[in-house]
């Protein structure tokens, strides 16, 4: 069942076209997440999910609902924003609670559903802190827990994690991902880190230039890119392109297409050989990564970016060294002069 | 590392401060010398810092033997009631400029910025027209519908200044979590707006207990008069006595002095945040 | 199905409402503020406007009607004017050059903590709280040689033979107000400079510390580029405010020592107030509107400059 469909949604402000005819459907219960660089409207596209952007033209449909017209508070949706928004001159427990407020619930029903939402966050102790006087991780937490407070049909996320430092972004994301598991509520989580996309999402959305590049799921989107965008948006380091007359190039003929334009593959995806006529691609080490895990070459073979490699494990290979690269042929990606995939070999 | 009690620079910075204290306070200190030096003293201790006797008979007499209360109460229902209808509606108007995008927006800033452009005597002869047309010549209402117009829009870019340094964000939430744009404005925003609306109702406040000229113009009759007029006809009425105007100009100087010193914080901070975003 | 079609016909009915509401909206929230302006400011305005060009004397209420040009040409001809005009620009110059250099000086000081910030801060910034009438009063106390100690100062100090009232002397009498008005109008520029100041990034003067600048040459190339825009519009502010300021000369001198220290301000109240000549004084007024116009232009267009250059 759909929780969510949009239907040929546009967005104009003013004359400029921040959204063209985006039209998805997302199903209940499902963990979406609207990827993309900053300005390509995947904020925007949520604000008007939420109701706070009016709908330019199109239809936003909820279940069987058209809800263009609800107001925020008629939507039955929850959002965490960026900046936590907790109000500043409340409690912890009325920030949670306050939804229940205007609603005018009972004291009891209030006081159940704010310590039920305080437990599951670790809260308890926090109740009667205002919010200047929590760090930045417990912020993050009353807001998800004054979301989980509504008990709504849909949890909205816009970059939730991104004032977060990096440890704490990754115990937030694992928190969020048990938290879907535990409420299975349909969300939409909006950011610009393609790491939280591929961990949290059950499909993604990848947006640029406010339209939508690719709909799938997180392995899908990675192994099979619809085009030159969405294959260098999502990995990391990204996929390598290198043109099909790149003098570097060395493919036989059995790997290589007359129309393609571009070829792509991925670091992780690389051997590293003897730079013999063996070797797929050949150039210098310029600079290594080494990062105990992985150890990443950055190799110059002539052109504009370096092309990158990353082999598991330490390896030795020093800088000013030359050596070759090898691919496997499901592993290359080919990119029309569109930079559309062309996928012909390819199995999906 | 040289250490120094009082290095030089430090010693002339708090020189310059003290100079800037000193110039500020010794007119008002000299009100009040005058305001309880004795009549007979006066003019032969004219000059000198503080007199040899001291004196409240100055304060008996014109909270007794004047008409400084009814002045006084003009005043502060006069501008009371203008702070309070000033702020209420440049609230709202600030509001609006600060969260809205609308068509005409640019419009009424630009003829907002030119009230605050023209000489506001140009007007004071249609004003006294008007008054008289409406039956509001020598009427504190009169007094405060004109005063109120005059100060809604600086108080509006004030308020527009405060809301701005309120994120969005919280009132989306408030909506989302049920409120209604207003319930939202009177749940969430209006409690942080508090130290801005204090600080414009004081600034409002000040300005129209101190307003002189449309107060010289609008009101005639002797219990109608506003405080600056008041004080204006003891300089005829009492042959000027001096002891007695000083007196009456401490008095009045205190709510105003009271309101600005608990607001100048706010103030700065309003405008640091205004300033921010501009 | 039969349901969400009723809802959805329902929403479609709903759909200009709610288009409506968005442009509806904030004119709610403002309706109030345009009103009462448009009532008490620009109306009268439009009418103030029309008296140049009409003979509107309330001492002379024969003579009445619209008059064209015959108002301006009478102020062309006016001796007195030519003089308020004159005293206009001295008075404002005046006012706001020691006004703004003190108050920045203020701003600067302020800016940096030291113990007791805060009661000095609400100390020096007072006399923006004294009503005008009272420190024009006050301060015409100050000048005057039986009861106040300035004349028996400056006589001290040399710089005047005897005490004697400077308002009572026509080429000194301006003085008199200009410095009652740099008294009252200092703490203004502190307060706007200090707010300014306090949104100038930390780390830029940390920066430039590092990049070895001194004192003065973090001052010249730092605040001042930031202050630039801020001192740009409040001067502006300032000078249609203090040229629009009639309070303490009214209060202090009335015009006098012969008419010599009316400002055009002061003038347009006295014509308009004393004499109930409305249509001169308006005429009074749009020359002085012409002029603060043609000088807002010209600041805002060096403000662009100077917005730009940053």
């Amino acid at each position: 069942m759909t929780a969510i469909t949009l239907n040929s949604i546009n967005k104009r402000f003013g004359p400029v076209h921040v959204l063209k005819d985006i039209s998805l459907e997302f199903n209940k219960g499902e963990f979406v997440v609207l990827v993309g660089p900053s300005g390509c409207g995947k904020s925007t596209l949520l604000r008007m999910i939420a109701g706070l952007e009016p709908v330019s033209a199109g239809d936003m449909i909820f279940g069987d609902t058209r809800v263009n017209d609800l107001e925020p508070r008629d939507r039955d949706i929850a959002m965490v924003f960026q900046s936590y928004a907790l109000y500043p001159h409340m409690d912890v427990e009325r920030n949670l609670g306050f939804s229940l407020e205007l609603r005018k619930r009972a004291a009891a029903e209030k006081k159940e559903r704010t310590s039920h939402a305080a437990g599951i966050l670790g809260l308890d102790k926090l109740l009667d802190r205002f919010p200047r006087a929590l760090s930045g991780g417990q912020r993050q937490r009353v807001a998800m827990g004054r979301a989980i407070v509504r008990d709504p049909q849909i949890f909205l996320f816009d970059e939730p994690l991104s004032n977060l430092d990096a440890a704490l972004r990754i115990e937030m994301r694992i928190e969020i991902a048990k938290l879907h598991r535990r409420l299975g509520t349909t969300m939409v989580y909006v950011t610009h880190d393609q790491v939280e996309a591929m961990t949290l999402a059950d499909r993604i959305v990848v947006m640029n230039a406010g339209q939508v590049e690719q709909v799938g799921t997180p392995l899908d989107l990675y192994s099979n890119p619809a085009n030159l965008f969405v294959a260098g948006f999502l990995g990391s380091p990204k996929m390598n392109f290198v043109a099909y007359d790149d003098p570097a190039l060395n493919l036989p003929s059995a790997l290589t297409n007359p129309s393609a334009q571009t070829y792509g593959i991925r670091p992780e995806h690389i051997k590293v050989t003897a730079p013999d006529k063996n070797a797929h691609l050949v150039g210098t080490i310029d600079v290594v990564e080494r990062l105990g895990s992985d150890t990443i070459f950055y190799i110059n073979h002539g052109a504009d970016k370096p092309f990158v490699v990353r082999v598991p494990g330490i390896d030795r290979t020093a800088i000013g060294e030359k050596i070759g690269c090898q691919f496997q042929p499901e592993d290359l990606h080919l990119f029309d002069q569109d930079g559309q995939a062309i996928s012909e070999h390819k199995n999906g | 590392m040289q250490k120094t009690a009082f290095p030089l620079g430090a010693t002339l910075r708090y020189l310059a401060i003290a100079l800037y204290v000193l110039f500020a306070l010794f007119p008002i200190y000299w009100l009040i010398k005058i305001a309880v030096t004795p009549d007979r003293l006066i003019y032969t201790e004219g000059t000198q810092i503080w007199p040899s006797t001291f004196t409240l008979d100055n304060f008996v007499s014109v909270l007794f033997l004047t008409d400084f209360l009814v002045y006084f109460k003009n005043s502060m229902i006069v501008s009371l009631g203008t702070a309070f209808f000033t702020t209420l509606v440049a609230t709202a108007a600030g509001y609006a400029f600060s969260r809205f995008h609308f068509r005409g927006k640019a419009i009424i800033i630009a003829l907002m910025l030119i009230t605050q452009m023209f000489p506001l005597l140009m007007i004071i002869a249609p004003i006294y027209k008007i008054m008289a047309g409406l039956r509001l010549l020598d009427s504190l209402t009169g007094l405060i519908i004109v005063y109120t117009a005059f100060n809604v829009p600086f108080a509006t870019f004030l308020m527009q200044g405060f809301f701005d340094g309120i994120p969005k964000d919280l009132e989306e939430a408030a909506m989302i979590d049920g409120c209604t744009r207003f319930t939202a404005l009177r749940k969430v925003i209006f409690p942080l707006t508090l130290p801005g609306l204090a600080a414009t109702l004081g600034f409002i406040f000040t300005a129209a207990w101190s307003e002189l000229l449309f107060a010289l113009m609008l009101i005639n009759s002797d219990d109608k008069m506003t405080f600056p007029v008041g004080l204006k006809t003891f300089v005829s009425k009492f042959a000027v006595d001096w002891g007695q105007m000083m007196a009456a100009g401490t008095l009045a100087l205190i709510p105003s002095c009271l309101f600005f010193i608990l607001i100048q914080r706010f103030l700065v901070k309003g405008l640091t945040a205004g300033a921010v975003k501009g | 199905m039969t349901m969400a079609q009723t809802s959805s016909s329902g929403n479609g009915r709903g759909r200009p409402l709610k288009r409506f509401q968005w442009l509806i909206e904030p004119y709610l929230y403002l309706s109030p503020a345009i009103i009462l302006i448009a009532l008490v400011m620009l109306v009268p305005l439009v009418v103030g406007v029309s008296y140049a060009f009409q003979a509107i004397d309330l001492l002379d209420p024969f003579t009445t009607g619209w008059v064209g040009l015959a108002n301006f040409e009478k102020l062309w001809a006016d001796r007195l004017f030519w003089k308020a005009l004159t005293n206009t620009f001295w008075w404002t110059l005046g006012s706001l050059f020691f006004q703004f250099f003190l108050g920045l000086g203020l701003a600067l000081l302020l800016n940096k903590p030291f113990a007791g910030r805060g009661l000095v801060q609400g100390l020096v910034f007072l006399p923006w709280a004294v009503p005008a009438f009272l420190s024009g009063l006050n301060w015409a106390w100050l000048f005057n040689p039986i009861i106040g100690p300035i004349p028996h100062w400056l006589a001290a100090m040399g710089i005047m033979e005897k005490p004697q009232n400077i308002l009572a002397n026509p080429d000194l009498a301006l003085w008199g107000p200009i410095v009652a008005n740099i008294w009252f109008g200092i703490p203004f520029f502190a307060i706007t400079l200090l707010a300014a100041l306090q949104s100038i990034p930390r780390d830029l003067y940390e920066a430039a510390a590092i990049d070895g600048a001194s004192l003065w040459q973090s001052f010249i190339k730092i605040t001042v580029p930031f202050l630039a825009p801020t001192i740009a519009i409040t001067v502006m502010l300032r000078t249609i405010w203090i040229a629009n300021f009639a309070d303490l000369i009214y209060i202090m001198t009335g015009g006098g020592p012969a008419n010599s220290t009316h400002i055009i301000s002061s003038y347009i109240f006295t014509t308009a107030f004393r004499r109930l000549d409305f249509g001169y004084a308006s005429t009074l007024a749009i020359a002085l509107l012409v002029l603060l116009l043609a000088y807002a232009m010209l600041i805002l267009k060096m403000r662009k400059h100077l917005v730009k250059g940053i």
